[in-house]
């Protein structure tokens, strides 16, 4: 059966280690997008990740045709048709949302990634974090808590920085004792938070420069949101990073263009 | 000299095989030795006051021998071999060939070979046997040319063979070079894999996609390595692992085995510089027509791990195939990450269906 004579509303549901996001696209534009912590219980959020979009979109399941599921938890979404890699929906769904784009730097909670694409918005190549992970949402999440500040504050207090200091650890439990014992020396939070935002991103820029990311780069996965993150990233690699409103639910969203093709 | 050769690398693998690997090296680390050391390394030694793994131990050795053409840690390994069992240790020393196998070099192996002889001689209190080594020789020489053979056809397509097979069936090549079973076994393995080619019978079923493996085996996850490449359809068809047992054969001239074992020793393709491994690497692209390559960053082996990264850039220049790296170890099972790899592969896969489709 072709999937155009069944609806033209197709999901993609994108369970990571801390959130779990979901996406619809009708007729080739987004419809609706929504994101949950994925918690204990990676099945559980996939439905439920996929039901609270339903509602939000005012529309059921029998409407949807095809779904795709991606992410570390693609595998436990049962309901899904196909479950394909983070990388190639990354790559998808940044060419969905702007087809001009060459490389993406996507920050997740357990790793970061750099993908290549090329003029068709194929994976050229890519790189990931390996056995660590400083340099992603999780090193970010830690940090936050040891200097007791919210997570989507951390952004701005790093941009408020006037003299940035130093993490030299690249380890996260390692940069964590450094960050406490610069809050025992009274450092102020500024500082220390904008060093934090250089020690992640010079982790991320090594990934960008071991495949020689090319212009334009978009920044996908929930550290996007960050914007002290964004700027320590564009000075370590010396270019603008395009951020979108939907950098977080952007692998959904490219495997919801993914379920569109099968 | 009726010595009967004994190998700890062997032993490492076999131990990571069993999935032995992690207590021993753990052993071995509560002996003081440091985690970055060699798995097989760590796991031989601490075997040897333990007589763990599957064997319960390697047994006494009589004299040890080694040689460095495709490791350095084997110097200070078996030195302290030799110091726990208080016997005595040969090294054979190759000098790396960056760019070519000067007469320098030649002079300096050759005269290594008599000085091993005369270690032999003195230690098994016996005359060597010139007209034996020969007829070894001959046998070494005949089953090298066999195992290039078997390795060859899995250049056809479908593959009658992966990688996952080459790496059990590269055991006698390693083990017993030079005796006629060696060659029995691998006249018998040529013709299976003829037959299986006549009839047309695929290691991976629906083969679709075929790929080079560069480093050793993990040796502990063969079976999920195996089965998540086959389920994408993709063969490992060749690797530049069990090849290296045949690799140097061009320089083998069996009717002056001293002199041409010097060279092909020191050839070998651990042993050289990295423009000519990567122009193996090329060579072999071409010949098994492969559609991708998968490196393994082997935490253990730094001579091979080192200049990986040379290699796949310079394959991704001259070929434009995709080239993935995973890190892992090949005994160790602390360095085996395996959904970060499983993304890894399911990802490399995806571009080459992309690719191919």
């Amino acid at each position: 059966m072709n999937n155009k004579e069944r609806g033209s509303i197709y999901a993609g549901i994108d369970i990571g280690s801390i959130t779990a996001k979901a996406a619809l696209i009708k007729d080739n534009r987004l419809l609706a997008t929504h994101v949950i912590l994925t918690g204990y219980d990676p099945i559980n959020a996939g439905i439920k990740v996929f039901e609270a979009l339903l509602k939000k979109a005012k529309i059921s399941k029998k409407d949807v045709p095809a779904i795709v599921s991606t992410g570390y938890g693609r595998a436990s979404v049962s309901f899904a048709d196909k479950a394909l890699t983070e990388i190639i929906c990354h790559g998808t769904g940044a060419y969905f949302i702007n087809p001009e784009i060459r490389g993406i730097i996507d920050v997740g909670g357990q790793d970061s990634k750099a993908i290549l694409l090329n003029a068709k918005g194929q994976v050229e190549n890519f790189a990931m974090n390996d056995k660590c992970a400083a340099g992603t949402g999780r090193f970010l999440e830690v940090m936050a808590k040891a200097l007791e500040v919210e997570l989507n504050q951390l952004g701005d207090f790093g941009l408020n920085a006037d003299k940035p200091l130093k993490i030299s650890s690249i380890c996260t439990v390692f940069a964590e004792s450094e960050v406490i014992s610069m809050i025992a020396g009274q450092q102020k939070r500024e500082n220390i938070i904008a060093g934090i935002h250089d020690s992640a991103a010079a982790r991320v820029a090594i990934l960008a420069n071991k495949i020689k990311i090319k212009k334009p780069v978009m920044m996908t996965g929930g550290v996007a949101k960050n914007k002290g993150m964004v700027a320590a990233l564009e000075k370590r690699l010396g270019l603008t990073l395009i951020v979108k409103d939907f950098a977080q639910e952007n692998g959904a969203i490219g495997a919801a263009v993914l379920a569109s093709k099968l | 000299m009726d010595i009967i050769p004994v190998y700890p690398e062997n032993h490492g693998a076999m131990i990571g095989a069993s999935k032995m690997g992690e207590d021993l090296c753990i052993k071995a680390e509560d002996m003081g030795y440091s985690s970055d050391l060699c798995s097989y390394a760590r796991t031989d030694i601490s075997c040897s006051i333990v007589k763990g793994g599957p064997l319960g131990g390697l047994p006494e050795p009589d004299m040890l021998i080694c040689c460095n053409n495709i490791c350095g840690t084997v110097l200070k390994w078996y030195e302290i071999q030799a110091r726990y069992y208080n016997v005595p240790l040969f090294i054979l020393d190759t000098p790396i060939c960056h760019t070519q196998y000067s007469p320098e070099i030649a002079r300096y192996v050759r005269t290594q070979m008599d000085e091993y002889i005369a270690f032999l001689e003195t230690n098994t209190k016996k005359k060597f046997d010139y007209d034996k080594m020969a007829r070894v020789g001959k046998l070494a020489y005949t089953a090298q040319l066999l195992w290039q053979k078997v390795l060859n056809t899995t250049a056809h397509k479908p593959s009658p063979m992966s990688a996952f097979d080459a790496f059990f069936f590269l055991a006698l090549i390693v083990t017993l070079r030079g005796t006629q079973i060696a060659v029995d076994f691998y006249r018998q393995l040529l013709q299976e894999m003829e037959q299986r080619i006549q009839t047309g019978i695929s290691m991976v079923p629906d083969e679709k996609y075929r790929l080079l493996w560069d480093n050793l085996p993990v040796w502990y996850r063969l079976k999920w390595l195996s089965e998540k490449f086959s389920g994408h359809n993709a063969c490992l068809v060749a690797d530049t692992y069990t090849s290296a047992w045949c690799g140097a054969i061009k320089y083998t001239d069996e009717n002056n085995f001293l002199d041409s074992m010097a060279e092909a020793y020191t050839r070998i393709y651990l042993n050289i510089g990295v423009d000519q491994m990567a122009d193996q690497v090329l060579d072999m692209i071409k010949f098994y027509d492969a559609d991708g390559l998968v490196m393994h960053s082997n935490r253990s082996c730094k001579p091979y791990s080192f200049g990986q990264m040379d290699i796949m850039r310079i394959v991704r220049e001259k070929t434009n195939i995709p080239v993935l790296m995973i890190e892992a170890d090949m005994v160790d099972p602390r360095s085996f990450s395996q959904s970060q790899i499983e993304t890894r592969i399911d990802a490399f896969m995806e571009i080459i269906k992309q690719r191919n489709d």
